[in-house]
């Protein structure tokens, strides 16, 4: 069943899972992970260089011929600050994408979605793909889209804390509501909601702390690529509709006459 | 102004002495920060790498020099 790509300012990717750069505990493990997840995009924060200079950089792990790099806009808790930073990601070359957060809450990390749009409409109008953390509100899902976004990425459950996807029924509405991608952003724990996001008929997935944080990142990065490819031709394939009662697989005709 | 008069900036939050009139390219150089994905704020606003060389810190001047690093 062939499938579309995936499209984000107008550059198409086959791979519909999307996978950040931190809390691993080596490079060469976010190396093997990165590799087995099959991402084609990569998240990274933008932070104060040490001084003096030092000359490793995770750049250094990270093939950029081979990704494409998404700079986040993560600690920000106003629009101008994150309005600045992704300015600052631009200048270093880190391209043109950027994956909004303000922050409103530093306890849940939830959205302050009024500075949000703010940034969305101010960074849109400056040539940015902006790609906006969100929270699971469809309203502010279409606020967002109205705004410039290039997709809309609600959160499946808190930043970190893999509780999976807590609302799929507002996941649905989003889906429903906008006309841009949906990329699930935040809550991801295991396989599973990987795979229940994409089923919902989500565009993508981003994780970071559920491979990073696993066991095993590099074989919890390959689950996920296979949860992300299972749920996305599962969504495709047409699930049947659910029933409370059985239906039975095998003819009810022909049954074998036991009765003496 | 004449050689030799040091003034006060802050760099990535920590205050230094350095030549009054110093250029972006030189305070980079003397701290050994590579170019490369590297971008920097004076006063807030992003100074394009056009503008390294001709960009002159003055005295109370705050900059940030970042570049990329594992996040989400």
């Amino acid at each position: 069943m062939h499938d579309t790509n995936l499209v984000l300012g107008g550059k198409e990717f086959s791979s519909r899972l999307i996978v950040g750069t931190g809390k691993y505990s080596s490079n060469e493990i976010m190396r093997e992970a990165h590799e087995e997840s099959g991402a084609q995009i990569v998240t990274v924060a933008v932070r104060r260089v040490s001084l003096p200079g030092r000359g490793d950089s995770i750049l250094d792990h990270i093939d950029t011929t081979r990704y494409t790099l998404l700079p986040n806009t993560a600690g920000c808790y106003t629009a101008d600050e994150a309005v600045r930073t992704a300015y600052l990601a631009r200048e270093a070359g880190l391209g043109e994408m950027v994956k909004l957060e303000v922050i409103g809450d530093a306890r849940t990390l939830f959205p302050d979605v009024h500075g949000l749009l703010e940034a969305t409409r101010t960074l849109a109008r400056d040539g940015f793909v902006v790609m906006p953390y969100t929270n699971d509100d469809p309203v502010i899902a279409k606020r967002l889209e109205e705004a410039g976004a290039a997709c809309v990425m609600p959160l499946g459950a808190p930043i970190g804390s893999g509780l999976g996807i807590r609302n799929p029924y507002n996941i649905k509405i989003i889906l429903e509501s906008v006309s841009v991608p949906v990329i699930v952003d935040a809550g991801v724990g295991t396989a599973s909601d990987a795979a229940i996001a994409m089923e919902l008929g989500c565009d993508g997935v981003l994780m970071n702390t559920a491979i990073a944080g696993a066991g095993d990142p590099a074989a919890m990065a390959r689950a996920m690529r296979l949860a992300v490819e299972a749920g996305r031709l599962a969504y495709r394939a047409g699930r049947i509709s659910k029933k409370l009662y059985a239906t039975a697989s095998s003819p009810l005709e022909g049954v074998p006459d036991w009765t003496s | 102004m004449f050689e030799g008069v040091s003034v006060t900036i802050v760099v990535n939050g920590k205050a230094m002495d350095v030549p009054d009139g110093l250029s972006i390219d030189e305070l980079l150089t003397r701290l050994g920060v590579k170019r490369e994905f590297t971008a920097v704020a004076v006063n807030r606003d992003v100074t394009p790498k056009s503008g390294y060389a001709s960009t002159r810190l003055a005295d109370g001047d705050k900059i940030e020099i970042v570049r990329p690093m594992g996040g989400g």
